[in-house]
Formats: C-alpha cells, structure tokens, sequence
C-alpha cells in the first residue's frame, strides 16, 4: 500500500507539469493581454512597453514558463492585472467555491445514493420509473435553464431565499446553488447506483448472505451496497475536481465571487497569472482526489489489493 | 453504520434550517444607506490609472477637481478652481478655491494638483491614462514614446503660490480647462504618496463621500462625509457599491428587492423591463456613439473611390429598425459623429450626416458599384464576442447590407473570442474589413469626439484614417480662443471626416437604469452613471 501511494505521488509530477505547461501555452496563444487594459483606446507605446515588463511578457515564452514554476514552488503565484495578488484572489476565492463543492457533493452523496438504492431495490415499480424520469429531465436541461428558473421561482416568485449570495456565502445560502450545480451529477450518481445494485442482487455473494438468515438490512448496507458503490465512489471522486473548476456557470448566476468567476474574469482579460494559477491548484485537487478514490477501493472491496 | 445515517440527516437538517435563516433580511443595511450594482474595476484604483466606467463612478464620488461636468447638461462648471486665465490659449494660471480639505483634514492646494499630475504623467508609474497630461509642456521627458524618462515632473507645471500654479501647454489649446473636469486631473493627498499600498486599499480625496470599507472584488461601502465643503452635498447617508459577477443577477436581485439600483440593465430584459418596473425604469443619452471603423493601412480600402463604397454601406443600413428591434430604443441612430448630450451650442449638430446616414438600399447599391464593388467582395465586420450584445447588432447590419445590395454573402460577421484580442489584432493592424469601434467620451467636448478618433496619428486613430484638411481645420479650432467659433471648425472638420466616410456612424449609446420603490430622484449623468449624491432614500 505504501509504496503504491509513492508510486503514485511520484507519477503526478509529469501530470501537474504537463497540465500547467499545456494552460500556460493556451493562454498565451490568445495574444498580447496588454492591448485589452487600456479600454477602447490603445495603450500608448511606453506605458505598454512598461506594463509588459512588468508582468514579465517582454521574455521568451520558455523562460516566462520556468520563472512562473520556480516563483510557484516558492509560494508565489504572481500578481493579477488589478495589482492584487493571486495568493490573495485565491484566499478569497477557493472557501466560498469549496464550500459550494462540499454542499453539491453532500447532495450527490446523500441524495443521489439514497434514491439508487430506493430504486434499485424496486425496479420496474412506479418509484422506479418516476425517479428514472425524473433524471432523464435533470440531465438533459441545461444547468444555466435549471439555475435561472430556480433563482427566479425561490428568489423572486415566492421569496423563500436570496436570488444572490452574499459576499460571506454561509453554506445556508448556497443550498440552492449547491443542489443546481450538483443537479446532473446526482441524476448520474442515482443512476449508476441503481443499475449497479440490480446487478449486484443477484449475485451469489447476495443469496449466500441472505440464506444465512442475515437481516435484510445488514444484507443491504453490508453486502449489496458496499460492494455496488466502487463505479459511484470513482465517479464522485473524479466530480469533485469538475464541479470546482465547473462552477461557472452556477456561480455566475448566483454571484458567487469563487473559483468560476476569477477563472471567467482571468480568461476575459487574458490574465495568464490568474488562470495558470488557479487552474495549478485545480490540477492538484484532481489529482488528489483521485488516489484518494484508488485507495478507497481497498476499503470497499478488499479483494482489490495494492501491492 | 445506522450511526453514520442518523448523522447525515442531522447534517441535512441542520442545513435546511441554515437555509431558511438565510433569506430573511432585506435589501436596506443601515436607514438613508442604498445598495448599487457594480462591477470589479479592472486597474488599481488610482485617478489617472482608471479608464473604465466602474472605476470612474467610484473615483467621481470619492473625488472633485478644478472643474465638474455638469450631470444634466454636461457643461463644465468650475469646482474647486476659482479661476483659469489665459491670454494666449497656451499659458494657463490656476487659482484653487480656498477652504477646501480632503477627508483626512489635509488642505487642498495647488501642490496637491501638480503632484498629481506629474505622479500621473511619469512613465515609471504606469499611468493608463498618462496620455491626458500629454498637452502639458515637458511630457516628453516625463513619458517618452520609448526609452527611459530623462525628467520626473512637468517642466509645464509650477506652483506660484499656495492656491496658485501655473500650466504651459506644448501647443495652443483653446478648449483646454474644460477638460480638467476627467478623473485624472483629480487633486491627491499626501497619503497617497506616502502610504501607496494603504491609500489603494482605502482611497481618501475630497469629494462627497468617504471610502468606509472596501472588500475588494465583493463590495465598497461609501458613507456621506459630513464635513464635505462643497455645494453638492450627499442627499442621502450613503451608497454600498455590491460587485455583480454578471448584470442578470443583479437585475433579478433589483426584482426580488435586494437591492435599489442596477445601472446595467442586461439587453435580454430590455423587452420586460417597463412592466417589471414601471416608472422605475430610466433611460437617458450618454456621451457613447458606436461606428464601423475602416483599416485605411489597407490599400484596398485606401484608393481614391473607396468613400463611394463606405457612403453606400452607411446607406445600406437601417439604423431604426436595428435601434427598435434589437437595442428596444435605448441606441438613438447616429446622424453625425458626436453626441446629442453635447447639446447644439456643444457641438452636436443632428442631420450633419445628412442621407448618407439615411437608409436608402437603391442609392447603396449604386454607390457600392460606383466605387467598384466591395473590396475583396466581400465584407467581414469584426468584432469581439465575449461581452455586449455585439453579436446581435453585427449580424443585424450585415442582414441590412445584404438585403441592401442583394447579395447573401456581401457582408458577415467575424467574432474575436476576446476583447484583449480584439484589440490586440487592431493594434497589430491586423483588420481586413471593418471593425466594431465605440468612443466613450472623456468630457463633452467635441474635440474629444474628432481628434482622437480621425487626426493623423492619434491615440485612437485605429484605422490610421489621414487627412490634411481634417488636421488643418482641428489645429485652427484648438487655436481659437471663441467658444462658439471653435465648435464652428470643429463641425467643418466634421463635414470632412463626412465627405470621406472615415467611419461609418451607426448609434448613440443611452444610458439605462432600474432601481427599487426606496429611492426618489434617480438621474444618469452624461457618462451614463448614476448621479449617486442626488439620490434620496425614502
């Protein structure tokens, strides 16, 4: 187990210099971010000549690349446009974002697996069919539709909650943006619980447990369940990821200042400093959680065996 | 295992009930105290360094210069100047009233302004609006096109006196102290050289109102400074400037009450904003007049005829039905180069476009043929995609020309992923067609809507438009020392930029606001921003 999780550490290393390399080159193809500063007019020659120094886009791509990872190992992830720092953006960006993520999941997790398994259980029943229906249509609208009839009908219609999140976005208030960004992935979580659950029943391992005379309950929560949940963990895991740098959408509509909105902001304004950056500490949650996802197979299936 | 369930809906509870607490207050935080959208300001917060409108309303709030554009009529009253006198349209001598302070309790005198100006001037200190210093005497040791400064101040600017000092200007300009009315000539403190860092976290000046707290990127308290000496005092206790990630929400949180005012009414409720507010809805004409400008650097676009083909592209389109259908009558259609807010004795002369300005697809097609047909045959309108509604309008006139010349594929658009790009391309010269220009005035002048757009070499002169005359007549304006006889050559040089179709006017930009049933006296000055200290909260 050790020394698969340094095999694995150590593989992330190509992976997180690979992807920062490949988003520094991307945004750095869309052209020069000084002629977008000055508005409408051009920047005159001096000052942009000035402003291109400054941020360090006078060198050769290469050595912006290497400057860029050395000052990041240090801690410093440069400044942005608005000579704000982006250790500063992310301080205010990432607890609101992580908290959305942690409110979508809960969601997912809660939600999402106790209908795979209400479901599951009753396949071909009315439940099931409602449910299935039910995800058909949360799949196939598009977040944006499902977030802006949300907010109109909660926020304006009957009033029961804030249109918008207030700038201490209190995991109250993102309950409702939680359960529009966690929307598709849950439909997709009640969706691989339930097919896999049904296909778990009728396993031997289930007929065994169940002719031992164990409780129906113990059956289900220990056998069934534990066993079907590897294709729901490894999606959720890999969600985790996605729903943080996907949150676009959803924090636009509910002004959420998060990871999405300085992303949006930093692609508009061709701010390499803020994008690279932010999407570097997206690439590292990714991939933790993605070993994390690997070893909880161990736990769930001790068959699965690391050596 | 049955633990851990009980557990997650306990969580669930608990979450549902934050849920509820959450959506309980209202829009108001404090009595007399409004809320406005807002959007992140893209630079520092500095005077000079501000070219954008949401930092500008911060900066017109917070700050008063020598001179103030008046918010209805848009005319530049003096403020803090007591007088500016000039013999010879070159040497200006200065007078700052007396008994003026910033919000700190230090006085404002003419250091103060001359600091600023040469703090805003110098190259070293990556002004973005350095430029507008650029008339002053010795600009160009201060901020040479290229190279290193070989001076840090003005030699233009001295302080004779307490409240006096002195500007010499590198040429005649007539129209030169209305202009002192723009942000960047703002007077600055002490502080703000003293203590950078600090006074960018929380700005101090002297206008109206005091910076309480800013949150940068969420939020910016102002309250009314009580001891401001001034005439136009805060009619209300103070204003929460809210940073909207995007104008919908800030749109739907005006509806649901949360907050009173939305100065960016998004184009897509344009249709349903008159029910949804009523006589809560303004919308007035701001110094922004929208064109298609041409790549002159082109030869193609640069021979003798080409004129014929750009009047009968401008006839080709129809202005009122793209204003009506697409823009809900917030654009008026354009029937010169300046704007309606700089009013007849300003300047705006409607009409002076005259029928090329006019939708006539007959006469377009002949003027087209005329001038030998399209350049390349065929036209490509760029512009950038990634903000406005620039999108709709572009292929709305494209639909015109096309109709216009019976032809389905004279005339496409071709979007720019970025605005950054976008400029990026025309900077390099890049253009091949026309391109999608808009002039936000700096003050109301009409200089400032010809000269920087259509002389030789100009800041703004995108398209590298070039004609003598044109800079003949605009030296001459600059000259004279009549107000009347100035604007007189100015709407000449206009007649010229007319005859050559230097750019195609398409509309004037209005101004629009909603704002909530609290708030009485909303008015949009002529930048299209809110007239805040006017405002009253019931």
């Amino acid at each position: 187990m050790g020394r698969y999780v340094v095999r694995r550490l150590l593989q992330m290393i190509p992976v997180f210099f690979g992807a920062t390399l490949l988003i520094f080159l991307m945004v750095n193809v869309m052209g020069d971010p000084v002629a977008g500063l000055c508005g409408e007019r051009q920047c005159d020659p001096a000052t942009a000549a000035q402003l291109r120094r400054e941020f360090g886009l006078d060198k050769p791509l290469w050595q912006q690349y290497a400057t860029y990872m050395g000052n990041v190992f240090t801690g410093d992830f440069g400044t942005a446009f608005n000579g704000q720092k982006v250790t500063e953006l992310m301080a205010t960006a990432f607890p609101p974002t992580i908290r959305l993520t942690i409110v979508a999941i809960v969601f997912e997790v809660v939600l999402g697996i106790a209908l795979g398994v209400v479901t599951g259980l009753r396949r071909g029943r009315p439940v099931d069919t409602t449910v299935l229906l039910l995800t058909l249509v949360v799949i196939s609208v598009p977040t944006f539709v499902t977030g802006l009839l949300l907010q109109l009908l909660l926020g304006v219609k009957w009033g029961w909650t804030r249109p918008s999140v207030s700038p201490a976005a209190t995991v109250g208030e993102l309950i409702v943006p939680g359960l529009v960004l966690a929307s598709v992935s849950l439909a997709y979580v009640t969706r691989l619980t339930r097919t896999s659950l049904a296909e778990n029943r009728r396993s031997d391992y289930v007929r065994t447990a169940v002719a031992k005379g164990l409780p129906r309950r113990r059956v289900i929560t220990r056998h069934l369940l534990r066993n079907s949940l590897i294709p729901v963990v490894t999606f959720i895991g890999t969600d985790i990821g996605a729903l943080m740098g996907g949150a676009i959408v959803t924090e636009r509509i509910f002004n959420i200042h998060g990871v999405g909105y300085q992303l949006y902001q930093g692609i508009l304004r061709q701010n390499t400093q803020t994008v690279v950056g932010f999407v570097t500490v997206l690439v590292l949650v990714f991939l933790v959680a993605n070993l994390l996802v690997d070893l909880l197979y161990a736990v769930l299936d001790p068959r699965i065996r690391y050596a | 295992m049955r633990g851990a369930r009980h557990a997650l809906w306990a969580a669930v509870a608990a979450l549902m009930a934050a849920a509820c607490g959450g959506g309980a207050d209202g829009g108001g935080t404090a009595p007399g105290v409004f809320s406005s959208s807002w959007g992140d300001p893209q630079n520092p917060l500095e005077p000079a360094n501000t070219n954008e409108v949401q930092g500008g309303k911060v900066l017109d709030m917070v700050f008063r210069g020598l001179k103030r554009y008046n918010p209805r009529t848009g005319a530049a009253e003096d403020m803090l100047a007591e007088s500016i006198r000039t013999s010879d349209s070159r040497n200006f001598t200065v007078t700052v009233k007396d008994g003026w302070t910033f919000s700190n309790g230090e006085p404002v005198t003419a250091r103060s302004f001359v600091d600023a100006w040469n703090y805003g001037a110098s190259l070293r200190n990556n002004q973005r609006n350095a430029y507008f210093f650029g008339y002053i005497e010795g600009y160009d040791k201060v901020h040479p096109a290229s190279g290193t400064q070989t001076a840090d101040t003005l030699s233009g600017l001295k302080v004779t006196g307490p409240r006096t000092f002195t500007v010499r200007l590198g040429q005649k300009f007539s129209t030169f102290p209305d202009t002192l009315g723009y942000v960047a000539f703002a007077p600055l403190p002490r502080a703000f050289f003293d203590h950078h860092a600090d006074w960018l976290k929380k700005p101090v000046g002297n206008g109206p109102y005091l910076v309480r707290s800013y949150t940068r990127g969420f939020m910016m308290s102002l309250r009314k400074w009580d001891a401001y000496p001034g005439p136009d005092k805060a009619r209300n206790k103070g204003v929460d400037l809210k940073v909207y990630t995007d104008s919908n929400t800030a749109y739907t949180d005006l509806l649901a009450g949360n907050l009173d005012l939305s100065d960016d009414v998004p184009a897509s409720q344009l249709r349903n904003v008159k029910s949804d507010l009523g006589g809560r809805y303004i919308t007035e004409p701001a110094g922004i007049i929208q064109t298609l400008a041409f790549p002159y650097y082109d030869p193609r676009w640069n021979r003798p005829g080409t004129e014929k083909v750009r009047t009968g592209l401008s006839m080709a389109i129809n202005r009122d039905q793209i204003t009506d259908t697409i823009f809900h009558h917030t654009r008026t259609p354009a029937s010169d180069w300046t704007s309606p807010v700089l009013g007849t004795d300003g300047g705006f002369k409607e009409g002076l476009c005259g029928d090329a300005c006019r939708y006539d697809p007959g006469r377009a097609k002949k003027l087209v043929q005329e001038g030998g047909g399209l350049p390349g045959g065929q036209l490509r309108i760029t512009y950038n995609a990634d903000s406005g509604s620039h999108r709709e309008w572009v292929d709305a006139v494209c639909n015109s020309i096309n109709n216009a010349l019976g032809n389905d594929r004279a005339c496409v658009g071709n979007p720019v992923g970025t605005f950054a790009d976008f400029r990026n391309q025309i900077a390099q010269h890049k253009m091949s067609g026309p391109f999608r220009a808009g002039w936000q005035m700096d003050y109301p002048l009409i200089q400032n809507f010809l000269q920087p757009l259509y002389y030789t070499n100009a800041s703004s002169n995108d398209g590298k438009w070039s004609n003598k005359d044109f800079d003949k007549l605009v030296d001459r304006a600059n000259a004279e020392s009549d107000k009347a006889a100035a604007v007189g050559l100015f709407q000449q040089a206009e007649g010229v930029v007319r005859d050559g179709m230097a750019a195609i006017p398409l509309w004037y930009q209005n101004g629009s606001a909603g704002y909530s049933q609290r708030l009485a006296n909303v008015a949009l000055n002529p930048f299209s921003v809110p007239v805040y200290d006017q405002i009253e909260v019931r």
